[in-house]
């Protein structure tokens, strides 16, 4: 490799192994040095020619140099080329679709951040400004506001999915349960969302729905209290919405999902439920086994458990 | 086999105390950071707001028959959203009520917290969201509503009206803690939705 090695500080170079040219093993001393000859140097006195290899070179050795410090490629390697189930079809899809919608929601809540002012005398006016005046301001908020929707509307699908799949059992129910407390992390989403533009609309529902929070016993009024920040609907109770919107809860859902993707990977996806298992006796089924050891099984993984 | 480092008759292994020490001095460090953040969120559950009375106008503004409606600032600094309206009169004597003295109906529904209004031609109080009524001292007569409209403390200074904190009341009218709407008053529920310490002491008797 003429390369990218020569290219880098000597502190970041890949130590030569042992026995090689300059290192520190004990094996014997390559032929050209016994002989007395110049060892074969890969490098040119020509600047011209050393660049233009080197910079061939780099893109493969750039990412080879990362990938040796990170271990990237075997984990990628196993969660994108893990192996899915026979029958795996679009249905698999909407847990990926809700990721999606999250990340729309996660980088258009981001900008908007940029425009808004939570205050309660100022917010509705930083929203009409948004709105109306900023450059896509509309756009953004529209993504933002029906992305919404989509996104609890996907969760909704992707939990249809997996109930009717039967995907919830086991090994998965605990996969089952981070779904779950995913979704009561949308709802408080949305519900600490829609105080935010600060109009008539935002300010009752509000209202009604700290309300119905405080009719649960014994915790409900405190619960109440928490939220609002006192007893009234107060100063600081937007800025307490928003501080939940914007930080508290995506970072719970962040968390969660990557707690639900691992064990996605882990425990691998479910056949659908309209695929039997493979009640052929084990000998007529040797010849399939053969032409997936022989690279030929494109469909050739089982029902359960593929990627564990 | 014994564990590096044992000698004889100790009960836990120098690795098992260093372990032990080091998970629990963690452990304090969390709680360290955790315990004032949470009690910084929740701080206000405790906070007991100022008393604030604010005038609403002379006396000969209000009779026993009607209400008038008027404006106060339940929470400063926050603009329109922090003023509610309240329905006031004098104490009507057919109603066994004293004379001298001043009711305030919030306009708080006791369903879900919607704003009421006093409609004059029926003499009920109707809310828009959900379709509670109430009659004339706030008693519910129809819809969802768990309890009768809340009221404010009234007093007399300087011949001024004025409208102090919220209290709730129960079916009977009598007066307890303020509670959030949607929470039934009296008997068992007094229990169940224990009266918060943000809330002011309720007047002695109606």
């Amino acid at each position: 490799m003429p390369d990218l090695q020569k290219l880098l500080p000597p502190p970041m170079r890949r130590p030569p192994k042992p026995g090689h040219p300059n290192g520190a093993g004990n094996g014997d001393a390559p032929a050209a040095l016994k002989n007395g000859d110049e060892p074969e140097s890969p490098v040119t006195d020509n600047p011209g020619k050393r660049l233009t290899t080197g910079v061939k070179d780099a893109p493969a050795d750039l990412v080879g140099w990362v990938d040796e410090r990170m271990g990237a490629t075997s984990f990628l390697t196993a969660m994108l080329m893990r192996k899915i189930p026979k029958g795996t079809n679009w249905f698999y899809t909407l847990g990926s679709a809700t990721l999606f919608a999250f990340v729309v929601q996660a980088i258009t809540g981001v900008f908007l951040a940029m425009y808004y002012t939570p205050s309660p005398v100022e917010a509705y006016a930083s929203i009409t400004h948004l709105t109306n005046d900023v450059f896509l301001g509309e756009f953004v908020r529209g993504m933002h506001k029906w992305g919404a929707s989509v996104m609890v509307i996907l969760i909704f699908v992707h939990m249809a999915r997996t109930f009717f799949f039967g995907a919830y059992k086991y090994p998965r129910e605990i996969n089952w349960v981070i779904g779950v407390v995913l979704l009561i992390l949308t709802m408080t989403m949305g519900f600490t969302g829609y105080l935010l533009p600060f109009d008539q609309r935002s300010y009752w529902a509000t209202i009604v729905g700290v309300n119905i929070n405080g009719t649960g016993p014994l915790v409900g009024p405190y619960l109440s209290d928490f939220l609002r920040a006192g007893p009234e609907f107060g100063a600081t109770t937007l800025q307490r919405f928003y501080a939940i919107h914007m930080l508290l809860v995506p970072g719970a859902i962040i968390a969660m999902i990557g707690a639900h993707l691992y064990l996605v990977v882990k425990m691998g996806t479910t056949a659908p439920p309209w695929l039997r298992a493979d009640r052929k006796p084990k000998e007529s089924r040797s010849h399939e086994v053969d032409a997936i050891a022989n690279g030929d099984g494109a469909n050739g993984s089982s029902g359960n458990g593929a990627a564990s | 086999m014994k564990p590096v480092g044992y000698f004889e008759g100790e009960s836990m292994t120098r690795r098992k105390v260093f372990a032990v020490a080091g998970q629990a001095l963690g452990g304090v460090a969390g709680l360290a950071i955790v315990l004032p953040a949470v009690g910084f969120a929740v701080a206000p559950i405790f906070d007991q707001p100022e008393e604030d009375w604010q005038p609403v106008g002379p006396l000969d503004d209000f009779v026993p028959e009607t209400y008038v409606p008027r404006v106060i600032t339940i929470v400063q600094g926050i603009g329109e959203a922090g003023k509610t309206t309240v329905y006031v009169r004098r104490g009507s004597v057919d109603l066994g009520e004293d004379p001298d003295s001043y009711v305030a109906i919030s306009t708080r529904c006791a369903h879900l917290g919607c704003p009421v209004r006093f409609v004059q031609a029926a003499g009920n109080f109707i809310c828009p969201c959900h379709g509670g009524v109430y009659g004339f001292q706030g008693e519910v007569i129809g819809g969802p509503p768990v309890r009768p409209l809340d009221r404010f403390q009234t007093r007399v200074t300087d011949d001024l009206v004025e409208i102090g904190p919220r209290y709730s009341v129960t079916s009977q009218l009598e007066p307890v803690r303020a509670r959030d709407p949607g929470e039934f008053t009296g008997g068992v529920w007094e229990y169940l939705y224990p009266p918060r310490p943000s809330t002011a002491a309720p007047p002695s008797s109606s």
